[in-house]
């Protein structure tokens, strides 16, 4: 119980610390703030979908059941997150760019997720028989995951972008105020524990619903 | 039985049984011809820029594909010869076989749909070298795919929808690539050699995560 109050505590402090401690960055003006909530919800949404292909792999190997139900946790939390860094960079992009949505590279890769991850639960739902469907969606979570690089090539031959540069620029100089980079950090530290501790709620009701189903 | 020749068994067993009814060609060279002629006819007399032709041409292939590729799995399920054929062949041969059929079946399509597009919308390309590049590179990594995913839905509810549903998730990169090497050629502005690059590369990686995957798909 304790650290879940450390994690409150923490996230409220991001939050405060996001609008009152760290200040603006240029040309980017109160929009700055997005930058302590939507880029660590990309983030989550990336690991998240990291672990999901992590567990079907190991589902294929083990044939254990609690990795098939870890795979689809994690791609539910991934689809969550995922949703949350779109919508909330849509409405920076009304307001930076002056339309929701305009095909940018990254618009397009975490759009492409979505699709991917909604895929996989559709099949999930779609295949009667435990093994069976551990089995097929595994596959499909794999073969998913090694086709999305490919767009890091063929994208940026298609549209161009005015997403705001990676956080590390090709000198690897970090250009952020010291402050900007404590509250961005904290925040990112703070949303994959959030992360964590959902995926470990999700895995105990998961388990638990298994031995009542079994005893019943 | 060695594995070439098992994987020809499974080829010709599907070719022989496909043009005893023809169903997929059918159902595929139906829908691709009625929708160019939907293309052409809605464009009606006016011109339109390449960079649509190539959008529009990748749609038309991508769809038919759709419409006649998952067949392959589906027939074995609904005809009850799945686990016969599990019985006789190994999983590789399967899947080879069923791959080349589906990328046979898909190129016989182009062969009818792409002078027919060319005829009735009259896209201007130089390098036709580049063109078939494109187009057999995607068609290869497109059968890929979607035998793969075929395989899957065959043992899934609600097969039809589903198969479009997953399928294009995986083939937006192999659309995106094939379009913008399609509209490049299309503009006569510098070549197709990138996407041509990228479709290769597409090609191999779904082809050998295939062929190592089917085998989960396949056996019990």
């Amino acid at each position: 119980m304790l650290w879940q109050l450390l994690l409150f505590v923490w996230m409220s402090l991001v939050i405060v610390a996001g609008f009152l401690y760290a200040p603006l960055a240029e040309k980017l003006y109160e929009m700055t703030r997005i930058i302590y909530f939507h880029i660590p919800m990309a983030w989550v949404a990336v690991l998240a979908f990291l672990v999901s292909t992590v567990f079907s792999i190991r589902y294929l190997m083990t044939r254990s059941w609690g990795d098939d139900v870890r795979a689809a946790i994690s791609a539910q939390l991934g689809l969550l997150f995922a949703v949350l860094a779109t919508a909330s960079g849509a409405i920076f992009a009304k307001a930076m760019w002056g339309a929701f949505w305009n095909w940018d590279p990254r618009e397009t890769s975490i759009f492409l997720l979505l699709l991917i991850y909604g895929a996989y639960l559709t099949l999930r739902s779609a295949v009667e028989g435990e093994d069976k469907r551990a089995r097929l969606a595994a596959v499909y979570n794999i073969i998913a995951f090694v086709t999305v690089p490919f767009l890091v090539f063929i994208v940026p031959r298609l549209y161009f972008s005015l997403h705001p540069g990676p956080l590390l620029n090709a000198q690897g100089r970090l250009e952020m105020h010291p402050r900007m980079l404590q509250v961005f950090l904290a925040s990112l530290a703070g949303f994959t524990v959030l992360y964590f501790w959902i995926f470990d709620l999700s895995w105990k009701v998961a388990r638990l619903k298994r031995k009542q189903e079994e005893a019943s | 039985m060695p594995w070439l020749e098992g994987v020809l068994a499974v080829f010709l067993k599907d070719w022989r049984s496909e043009f005893r009814t023809r169903y997929a060609l059918n159902a595929a060279l139906l829908f691709a011809v009625t929708t160019l002629v939907v293309v052409s006819f809605a464009i009606g007399a006016f011109g339109i820029s390449g960079d649509l032709l190539a959008a529009f041409l990748w749609v038309i292939i991508l769809f038919s594909s759709m419409a006649g590729l998952g067949q392959v799995f589906i027939k074995e399920v609904e005809s009850r010869t799945f686990t016969a054929l599990r019985l006789v062949a190994r999983p590789s041969e399967v899947w080879a076989g069923k791959f080349f059929f589906n990328l046979v079946l898909l190129l016989g399509l182009e062969v009818i749909i792409i002078p027919l597009f060319f005829i009735l919308l009259n896209p201007r390309v130089g390098d036709w070298s580049g063109f078939l590049a494109v187009l057999i590179l995607g068609s290869v990594g497109l059968a890929g795919a979607t035998t793969l995913i075929a395989a899957i839905i065959a043992q899934a509810k609600g097969k039809g929808a589903l198969l479009a549903g997953l399928s294009y998730p995986i083939l937006i990169p192999l659309l995106a690539a094939a379009t913008s090497g399609t509209r490049h050629l299309f503009h006569g502005d510098g070549g197709a050699g990138q996407e041509i690059q990228i479709l290769a590369a597409y090609a191999v990686v779904v082809i050998a995560a295939a062929f190592l995957l089917f085998e989960f798909v396949w056996s019990e």
